[in-house]
């Protein structure tokens, strides 16, 4: 499987899949008025690498800013990891927020009482 | 008729209007105003923590109104299919104030999901946004009902709007949100 590699913009946050090393990192904004049309090459590609993943995955989101319909993709995007898990595979979520930041830190956590992944919450100086 | 200017400039001024926008709401629109607004807040010097909540809460209402245009059927007069809102700022106190038409016969179904909302509690808000979140539809766009929740959630006030009848075809909506 090819890495993927898509640059961040005003709206959409940047993606680093490097399938080999079983590392997802998701970074910025993600405010996109269609985020389904968005996130859909991720999910697709986590269905792929869900069949073959590395023993070890580990998954960095660290989001500036989000909007609700991105969140339902997030969920979707965790819902693929969440199976992954469930497979018996080694895998982390670290939920990056910025000191003071209570509302992405509250985001993260109402992730973690959804999805049965271990999350890790990791505070970021501003 | 001569449009008097200077009576919309001061009541402008005296409402402490930041910026406002009457028409069409598109995307390239909703990316400009935000970077607007963005270094806005950047010359006022908020902290970081009011920058994103007013930040957040903007792109939440911004994104009602273009996700609402879609709602409005196709043959609809470009007058129905405008919408127009303003971003004020008195003291410590944002205010975003949105406007846009909706077809009548979905009035009530709106009314009563704003009427629940404002019923809940900042605990029962939390449960409520992770229920739809875990089981909600999701609209072909991405919408999905979450907006209005996040809105009442981040300011930590009540959904304050109203239904304004104009024919028997459309009303029109107005919400006034605070965030401090």
């Amino acid at each position: 499987m090819e890495k993927i590699n898509i640059e961040s913009t005003p709206k959409t946050p940047s993606i680093n899949f490097d399938f080999e090393k079983g590392f997802l990192e998701i970074k910025g904004r993600s405010i996109p008025e269609n985020s389904i049309e968005f996130y859909k090459p991720i999910v697709e590609s986590l269905e792929k690498y869900g069949s073959t993943p590395s023993s070890v995955t580990t998954v960095n989101i660290q989001l500036e800013y989000f909007n609700t319909s991105s969140s339902k993709c997030i969920l979707d995007v965790f819902k693929k990891l969440e199976s992954i898990h469930k497979n018996g595979n080694q895998l982390v979520i670290n939920w990056y927020y910025e000191q003071d930041d209570e509302d992405m830190l509250e985001a993260g956590e109402d992730y973690q009482a959804i999805i049965n992944v271990p999350f890790k919450m990791i505070q970021i100086a501003e | 008729m001569m449009l008097d200017i200077y009576d919309f400039y001061d009541k402008m001024e005296r409402n402490h209007i930041l910026l406002s926008f009457k028409g069409d709401i598109t995307s390239e629109l909703l990316t400009s105003i935000l970077q607007i607004m963005e270094s806005k807040l950047e010359n006022l010097q908020e902290e970081p923590k009011v920058k994103k909540k007013v930040y957040n809460v903007l792109v939440e209402c911004l994104q009602n109104l273009y996700h609402h245009m879609d709602e409005v059927d196709m043959t609809a007069s470009d007058k129905t299919r405008s919408a127009i809102f303003m971003i004020g700022k008195l003291d410590s106190r944002y205010t975003i104030i949105t406007g846009n038409y909706i077809r009548a016969e979905n009035v009530k179904g709106l009314d009563a999901r704003l009427q629940e909302i404002n019923t809940m509690t900042q605990e029962q808000l939390k449960e409520y946004y992770k229920k739809v979140l875990a089981n909600g539809e999701m609209s072909a766009k991405g919408g999905g009902g979450l907006g209005m929740i996040d809105i009442a959630r981040k300011t930590g006030e009540k959904l304050n709007y109203t239904f304004m009848p104009i024919d028997d075809k459309y009303s029109f909506f107005s919400l006034n949100i605070k965030i401090s």
